[in-house]
């Protein structure tokens, strides 16, 4: 059956409000979500799915700023903090009480670090989100269009280790196909990717090799035809790995959304 | 009657000098910042009882984990035995809790089991260490010291298994050969006493009290050694994992010093308005040295036993740069003992021209870490060096503006346009341009 193709108009938390709407649920979109050419992708699918379902979402759009992560994790605590007593005052404004978000950095600031500036929130990763409606039978996916491919999963940080959602990620991916490879270190034994806490911006320090490269070739040896994330440093790194292995023609890196996307051909 | 008083007076001095180590501690505690009020006892004991008392966290290496994980349970069944031992020297008895009947033969007869199997154990772990060439036990931390202390505290605990079996099997060869009765039962020591067949009542008696008072007394000096010793861990590690962070590990400790100042830029007249505050002194962002850590910091490197399963995991070390989560834990406890002669003299005002950072521990070893928490996770008594790394850093960024000139670069950014990229806020929706779905 030949689809049609339908514009999407993101919708935007001012908007609906002036309209005295009030979403369920804010996208948070993240700096890497809004300006990463690679990462914006996910993006742009992950609004795909929440159209496709139907889902009563908006996002902050231009009124959207770093969480803060980063900085706090670089040790400027005193930017982390301007960032999130702004950020929490913005979404008072809309009285935002859950947010979707497809950046596990994201995600533990705002769940683990915003209460501390009254900021409390139900904050859901993507991976969750997609996982419940899963769960829920309202997401039917088509398991032929990885049939016969083989995925592996690096497991995000912050996802991970420090929130312990290590299955939501592999229910999705388990949904799509039957062949989930695991790399020897997976789960809480997951090696980093090499770009938390400030690295992504940075220069390495001295040492005999890039820790993505490390991680990369963890991935590689698992034979996978996809290596899957579920982060947007996560998919910077690996890209990269792939990209220096000159892998990149051959193994694909996508994000667990994408993978849903392209199960619905959305 | 001698007997008893030779033991009073050991007795005396073992806790004597104990006594002055804690109270000591205690002043180097007080010295240190505060670091989060203890609440939730409920989930502490859980945490304590599962990773403490389970040892969850060292079975996730499962081989080297479970041998640990029997010496530790062993020691706390052959504890039950050096109690009754320190009251028989008291009071001149001989194996007073032999009333419990059960519940005692089964605590002898484990006792007597796991003091050959610890036995066994402390020999492999020499020989891992001695001939074998683990990398975790590599490192620019692990210095010759750091390797003799180790098997120090190996050999002492194989001297108090050795004299704990031939405690038993004299015990066992001087009631036979006497006629006394047994209390205990010996599932080891039963088989050793052939080999002793050919010695009469009085050598036996002489080989029991040697054994015995090898063992109590090598149980004391172990005490006391202990505290000076990598080997702490065996008082630290319970009451490290019961005060661990209950906290998710993505968690970064909030500093309420830095909200009230960011409270009062976004707001001045409403910060004002609150009852004006009395002049506080001034205090330090992040850590710098010694004197800067909190009492967890400070807890969680007494504790460390330097197993280095954290630097084992860390993806910066494991690619061979120069951060070693186990150092920084390491050079905590080092700096400590330096400096805190002269801060309890002197106070906090005291200065020996050294730091932490710049002394210690470089700026290349902080600005290398992932903030991943592999170390955290790993780390069998709940360390985490990620607080610490994190406090330096503040340090470095919020007192010496020291970040790295990429990192100043990403500050600007996300003050200037909320990114830490250098694009403008009002792009931040062009993601969204020509979208479309297929229906």
């Amino acid at each position: 059956m030949e689809k049609t193709k339908v514009k999407i108009e993101v919708p935007v938390m001012a908007d609906k409000f002036a309209n005295g709407e009030k979403p369920e649920y804010l996208l948070w979109v993240g700096s890497a979500g809004a300006f990463d050419d690679r990462y914006k992708n996910v993006t742009r699918t992950f609004v795909k799915i929440l159209a496709y379902l139907g889902i009563d979402y908006a996002v902050l759009g231009t009124e959207e700023s770093s969480s803060g992560d980063v900085a706090r994790r670089a040790g400027n605590e005193m930017l982390f903090q301007m960032q999130a007593l702004m950020n929490v005052e913005i979404l008072k404004g809309y009285e935002v009480k859950k947010i979707i978000t497809c950046d596990p950095h994201v995600y533990n600031t705002f769940k683990n670090e915003y209460p501390d500036y009254d900021g409390n929130y139900e904050v859901i990763h993507h991976s969750q989100f997609l996982k419940q409606l899963i769960d829920d039978g309202k997401l039917k996916l088509d398991t032929d269009v990885f049939k016969g491919k083989s995925i592996t999963y690096h497991d995000p940080c912050y996802l991970g280790r420090a929130n312990g959602e290590y299955n939501a990620p592999r229910k999705v991916i388990n949904t799509l196909s039957s062949s989930l490879i695991e790399m020897k270190r997976n789960r809480s034994f997951a090696l980093c990717c090499g770009a938390g806490g400030g690295q992504m911006f940075k220069e390495a320090e001295k040492g005999n090799k890039e820790v993505f490269i490390e991680r990369t070739e963890d991935a590689l040896e698992t034979g996978a035809e996809i290596i899957a994330t579920a982060c947007p440093y996560c998919m910077v790194m690996m890209t990269d790995g792939l990209k220096y292995s000159n892998k990149e023609e051959k193994i694909k890196n996508y994000d667990i959304a994408e993978l849903v996307a392209m199960s619905l051909n959305l | 009657m001698i007997k008893q008083i030779l033991f009073a007076l050991s007795l005396v001095v073992t806790l004597g000098v104990f006594t002055y180590t804690v109270r000591r501690l205690i002043a180097i505690f007080k010295l240190t910042k505060p670091a989060f009020p203890i609440k939730d006892i409920g989930k502490r004991v859980e945490v304590t009882l599962k990773v403490a008392f389970g040892q969850t966290k060292i079975l996730r290496r499962s081989v080297i984990g479970l041998m640990h994980a029997l010496v530790w349970w062993g020691f706390l069944v052959i504890l039950v035995g050096s109690i009754e031992m320190v009251i028989d020297g008291l009071a001149g008895t001989e194996r007073v809790l032999a009333f419990l009947g059960v519940v005692y033969n089964i605590i002898m007869a484990s006792g007597d089991i796991f003091a050959l199997l610890i036995a066994l154990f402390i020999v492999a772990f020499l020989f891992r260490r001695i001939f074998m060439k683990v990398k975790r036990f590599d490192g620019i931390e692990m210095k010759h010291k750091s390797h003799v202390d180790a098997n120090i505290a190996l050999s002492l605990i194989l001297f108090l298994m050795v004299t704990l079996l031939g405690m038993n099997t004299f015990y066992l060869a001087h009631a036979t050969a006497t006629g006394h009765e047994i209390t205990g039962i010996y599932p080891v020591s039963q088989y050793l006493v052939g080999w002793f067949s050919g010695m009469n009542e009085t050598q036996l008696y002489i080989l029991h009290e040697a054994n015995w008072w090898g063992h109590i007394l090598g149980i004391f000096f172990f005490a006391n050694y202990l505290p000076y010793s990598k080997h702490f861990h065996v008082f630290m590690s319970v009451p490290n994992v019961f005060f661990s962070n209950l906290a998710p590990l993505g968690k970064m400790a909030n500093m309420e010093n830095i909200t009230k100042e960011v409270k009062l830029m976004l707001d001045p007249e409403a910060a004002f308005a609150d009852a004006p505050e009395e002049e506080e002194a001034v205090e330090r962002f992040g850590v710098l040295d010694a004197q800067d850590v909190n009492w967890k910091n400070y807890m969680d490197s007494l504790a460390c036993t330097q197993c280095g399963r954290c630097t084992s995991v860390c993806p910066a070390n494991i690619t061979g740069k120069l951060l070693s989560p186990r150092k920084i834990v390491m050079n905590v406890r080092e700096r400590m003992k330096e400096k805190a002669p002269g801060l309890l003299k002197d106070g906090v005002t005291f200065d020996d021209g050294k730091a932490l950072i710049g002394n210690y521990i470089t700026k290349e070893e902080l600005w290398a870490c992932t903030t991943c928490n592999a170390c955290a996770q790993e780390c069998p008594i709940n360390i985490n060096q990620p607080a610490l790394i994190l406090d330096m850093r503040r340090y470095l960024v919020m007192e010496e503006s020291a970040a790295p000139g990429e990192l100043n670069q990403i500050f600007s950014n996300i003050e200037n346009n909320g990114a830490p990229w250098q694009f403008a806020q009002d792009d931040r929706m062009l993601w969204a341009e020509e979208l479309y779905l297929n229906k």
